[in-house]
């Protein structure tokens, strides 16, 4: 079966769908991730979605409703590498993702989490004497 | 069946001198058009009246016989517009073909009335159409003229420019409706990728008046900006338009507003973690970099 894979990156976790997504593929992927962030306890979540073309309002949810659980999982998701077209679809669709952030590309995507959550290694060598 | 056709073939230098000969000047124009290319042209425009006529077809205009005779007509009817003449000069130049045609038609049917009047009918609605033919070519070139200039102003009036490496600067020029909007929107996007931007300034300075609907289309550029993970800075906004938002409760809180484009691209580096700093001591009439010293 067709799945999207989850890396892993320190305490962050990387989302890239380089699929086009049918709606079975979304809930497998919100499944998979909660799933993932509760074991790997992550505290930020990453989703490039630069190679997808098109959305259409169910997709638009899924990374919505993927922002909304992860917050309650205490992890924050950044979207990146949104595609120009399908922003206006998500847009005319009346969709503006409110809670979801964004990024560029995958590597100001990581900056903006190394901000919100401090150093990817988290807490075990550097954190400690930081603070 | 029609003897116009005969009529006009045994007459046709009749018609042609008689036609010169008695145009107004109101019609002729010498201010506009010389004399010789007017012989020229009332020739050209008889022998194709003659040869359509000729087909046989002296209703519809539609026939293939007449496609020359229109053709020529059109051409006549841009260039007259192009040299300064009205419609309804060129239309009245057609029509005053009329009263020599009718004159060869008299002549030579004089004694029958029913048969005269047959046929000055048909002359009459065959001009009429042909005369129809100028001022429709001259709406047509005119409604092309304005379509091209109308895309000229909407590419013209959307630029986006780069201020400083990951800054852009949008000056949106005139009223903002769904169709340019729509412009605006992918030319911005389209920015933002190509230079890896990750603040836009979207300056109004020259949008004449913000009512809810551009006000939605200003919201919905942010949104999709910010999707793409750009943020958005309006700028430019003047008083009158700052009161009118508020009156008309248009919700600015999920965007950062600033008066002026210096404001906003100072806030812009700051956000991307650069300052701006005089190099010169502030007396000197040196330029200095920062942004403040161009505003006045």
């Amino acid at each position: 079966m067709e799945k999207i894979p989850i890396l892993r990156m320190g305490s962050f976790l990387l989302v890239t769908i380089q699929v086009d997504m049918h709606d079975r593929l979304a809930t497998q992927l919100q499944d998979d991730l909660t799933q993932s962030i509760s074991d790997h306890e992550a505290t930020g979540v990453l989703i490039d979605i630069s190679s997808l073309e098109i959305v259409d309002s169910f997709i638009g949810r899924m990374l919505a409703n993927i922002a909304a659980m992860a917050r309650v999982l205490d992890a924050e998701t950044v979207v990146v590498g949104m595609q120009p077209a399908v922003a206006i679809t998500l847009v005319e669709l009346g969709m503006s993702l409110a809670g979801v952030r964004t990024a560029l590309n995958v590597e100001s995507g990581m900056e903006l989490l190394y901000e919100i959550r401090g150093n990817f290694h988290s807490d075990q060598d550097h954190e400690i004497s930081q603070t | 069946m029609s003897r116009l056709p005969e009529i006009l073939r045994q007459h046709e230098g009749e018609i042609n001198s008689n036609w010169l000969r008695d145009m107004t000047s109101a019609v002729r124009r010498n201010d506009l058009l010389p004399d010789k290319q007017l012989q020229s042209e009332c020739k050209e425009v008889l022998s194709a009246l003659v040869e359509g006529a000729n087909s046989g077809d002296l209703v519809r205009l539609e026939n293939p016989a007449w496609d020359n005779a229109k053709e020529l007509l059109q051409s006549i009817s841009a260039s007259r517009a192009q040299a300064g003449f009205s419609p309804t000069e060129t239309a009245s130049f057609v029509l005053s073909v009329k009263k020599p045609v009718f004159d060869v038609i008299r002549k030579d049917l004089g004694g029958k009335a029913d048969e005269l009047f047959a046929e000055i009918w048909t002359a009459t609605m065959l001009i009429d159409k042909l005369a129809l033919v100028t001022s429709e070519s001259f709406q047509v070139s005119r409604e092309q003229l304005i379509a091209r200039q109308q895309q000229d102003v909407l590419e013209l009036s959307t630029p986006v420019v780069k201020l400083w490496d990951g800054i852009l600067a949008l000056p949106i020029i005139g009223t903002l409706d769904s169709a340019r909007t729509q412009v605006v929107m992918e030319s911005l996007l389209g920015a933002v990728v190509q230079t890896n931007s990750r603040v836009a300034i979207i300056d109004i300075t020259g949008v004449p008046t913000v009512d809810t609907l551009v006000a939605q289309h200003l919201l919905k550029t942010i949104t999709a900006a910010r999707l793409m993970g750009a943020e958005c800075i309006i700028s430019g906004i003047r008083p009158q338009i700052a009161q009118t938002i508020v009156h008309l409760g248009i919700d600015l809180s999920q965007v950062i507003t600033k008066a002026k484009l210096s404001d906003a691209f100072s806030l812009a580096l700051q956000k991307s973690g650069r300052a701006v700093v005089r190099t010169t001591p502030e007396k000197s009439v040196g330029i200095g970099k920062q942004p403040q010293a161009n505003k006045e």
